[in-house]
């Protein structure tokens, strides 16, 4: 059998973030601060993708992670990182535990539709709600870490390279989690759910299983988020946000857990790049960029390396 | 057709773009207001001709083989890409066409006055609603289209030509969509973003009803209405969501909409 490269080529890109990171100027640090953020969501998407699942509501989980991580720091003053993505992820983790029992006997269209409608309810609730901010949404104390607060030349590079490390664990954790039985079988649910069902695995928990974890992994996601970004709205749950997120999965493909980081990374480039040259036409250039993905590489960018890899 | 199409709000956005310039301009120069409602008619109808053979022909119809997902993706970016093309065409200022509503006045009834140009809308509702019944249940067009989606490969092996029923029925289902926006438009301020609300709400009407039956949807659309018009009265605050709330409910209790239908299951 093959040696498996990718932990050692997800540490490489670790170290080369955290160790020439703070070279970057502070607004690249922040798109790709984001980017990992989106990476993460995306990352939980590319799981529930394995399995045929296409979520239109990641979204709610986004929202909720970055909400969490608002409200600690308004109700309780905490604003230490890896608290507030520990919150996110804790939060949303259990909402989709919840929430999972509903949503696993559902497929195909259904799911997507039925989890956009949970992220809705999440919006519709959010705009109402003074207590946290209705439409406005609020804002965020400024990051610290393990209670100090950095420099405020350093504040960016510390959030990114903390969102480094969370990545780090999240692409390993998740990389081991694919060749666990529980793993490998969602192509399987994919093709043919009934079969999986005579093997005698359970469909239904091995999607709940996974709900979960891309809930957890987008909490964290949007926790990291609001950390950056500094302000928090209920239009992060909205379902346009979501299309976002798919996207980007939809451009990373699903052979690789570094394949949504890459995406997302992409996908904030082009989003600058487009927004830079015509403000009201990006979605534009979004729109066309994904119907080409589809059209010409269905199986994502990550099938580009693969390809090359083969011959 | 087994399509989940958000197009659909684009057509929905297009229609009520085209409706309030085009009456805009004819009430501008000086012809009969009451005349506007056929001119509302007619930019629907324009837009859709122009719009939904482009989108169907050009992009759809060499997607119909994928999965119903990612057909949804698909839309979803065309959906984008009409956001766009719209704010290019109209700008992103909003339009005011007041005329036909206001034109008509209102009537009385139990001490309530109502806008005439409700009634309208629902006169408008009940004609396309039972037209398109009538349509697809009992003439030969409609039972062929029906053939169609059950099992393209079959109809097109007795002769059907499978391309253009696909053609006509997006050109009608976008018609409805424009219609429906053209015809709102004199109601509402026409503004960028249109379609991405209108489209998630027509999801949760037609998700209610069953997906791909018309009785289904027509008792959906009254659900939500009604339950939009409950909620708004008695709480409002949680209008925004309690159409979602019921859409939820409905799916956690018949997982496959009100009037579904059976469905084979690949073994």
């Amino acid at each position: 059998m093959k040696r498996d490269r990718t932990p050692l080529f997800i540490a490489l890109v670790f170290l080369f973030v955290i160790s020439f990171g703070f070279l970057l100027p502070q607004w690249a640090m922040f798109i790709v601060t984001i980017a990992i953020a989106r990476g993460l969501v995306a990352l939980g998407l590319m799981l529930l993708l394995r399995a045929g699942l296409v979520s239109f509501g990641q979204a709610l989980y986004y929202c909720l992670g970055a909400y969490a991580a608002g409200a600690l720091g308004r109700f309780f003053g905490l604003s230490d990182i890896y608290v507030q993505m520990l919150a996110g992820g804790a939060l949303a983790a259990g909402f989709a535990f919840v929430l999972g029992f509903l949503l696993a006997r559902y497929r195909g269209i259904f799911f997507g539709l039925l989890s956009l409608a949970l992220s809705m309810i999440l919006y519709g609730l959010l705009v109402k709600n003074e207590a946290l901010g209705s439409t406005d949404g609020f804002n965020i104390l400024p990051s610290a870490l393990f209670g100090t607060r950095p420099e405020a030349g350093w504040v960016r590079y510390a959030v990114m390279a903390s969102a480094a490390v969370v990545a780090l664990l999240a692409a390993l954790l998740v990389h081991r989690y694919l060749n666990t039985p529980l793993g490998r079988l969602a192509p399987a649910i994919k093709d043919n759910e009934i079969r999986v069902e005579y093997m005698g695995a359970s469909a239904r928990r091995a999607v709940h299983v996974k709900y979960v974890i891309a809930a957890a992994l987008a909490g964290i996601g949007g926790a990291l988020a609001a950390t950056t970004v500094g302000h928090i709205d209920p239009e992060m749950a909205y379902w346009t946000t979501s299309g976002e997120f798919i996207f980007i999965t939809i451009l990373a493909g699903t052979g690789s857990v570094v394949a949504p980081f890459l995406g997302a990374m992409i996908f904030g480039i082009i989003h600058t790049v487009a927004f830079d040259i015509s403000p009201n036409t990006w979605q534009m250039s979004l729109g066309i960029s994904l119907l080409l993905l589809i059209v010409f590489l269905p199986e994502g960018l990550w099938s580009l390396f693969s390809r090359l890899r083969w011959r | 057709m087994k399509i989940v199409n958000v197009t659909h709000g684009s057509f929905y956005a297009l229609g009520a773009y085209a409706g309030a310039s085009l009456t805009g301009a004819w009430l501008a120069r000086g012809y009969p207001p009451a005349l506007s409602y056929a001119v509302l008619l007619v930019a629907a109808l324009g837009i859709t001709l122009v719009f939904a053979p482009l989108i169907e022909r050009g992009i759809l119809r060499f997607m119909y083989a994928k999965d119903e997902a990612v057909i949804l993706l698909i839309t979803y970016a065309l959906f984008l890409v009409l956001e766009d093309v719209i704010k290019l065409i109209w700008g992103v200022n909003p339009y005011f066409i007041a005329e036909p509503y206001a034109l008509l006045g209102s009537f009385q009834v139990a001490g309530m006055a109502y806008p005439t140009y409700n009634l309208i809308l629902i006169a408008l509702a009940v004609i396309f609603g039972g037209g398109l019944a009538w349509l697809l249940n009992s003439t030969r067009v409609g039972k062929l289209l029906r053939a169609v989606i059950h099992d393209p490969e079959v109809s097109r092996a007795m002769g059907v030509n499978v391309g253009r029923y696909y053609l006509v029925t997006f050109t009608i289902g976008s018609l409805l969509a424009a219609l429906a926006g053209s015809f709102t438009a004199p109601t509402v301020s026409v503004v960028p973003g249109l379609g991405v609300e209108i489209i998630v709400l027509s999801f949760a009407v037609v998700v209610i009803g069953g997906l791909g039956s018309l009785p289904g949807a027509a008792l959906g659309a009254v659900i939500v209405g009604l339950v939009r018009s409950f909620s708004v009265h008695y709480l409002p605050s949680v209008e925004l969501f309690v159409i979602y709330f019921v859409m939820a409910a409905v799916l956690a209790v018949r997982p496959r909409g009100l009037f579904s239908l059976e469905e084979p299951r690949k073994i």
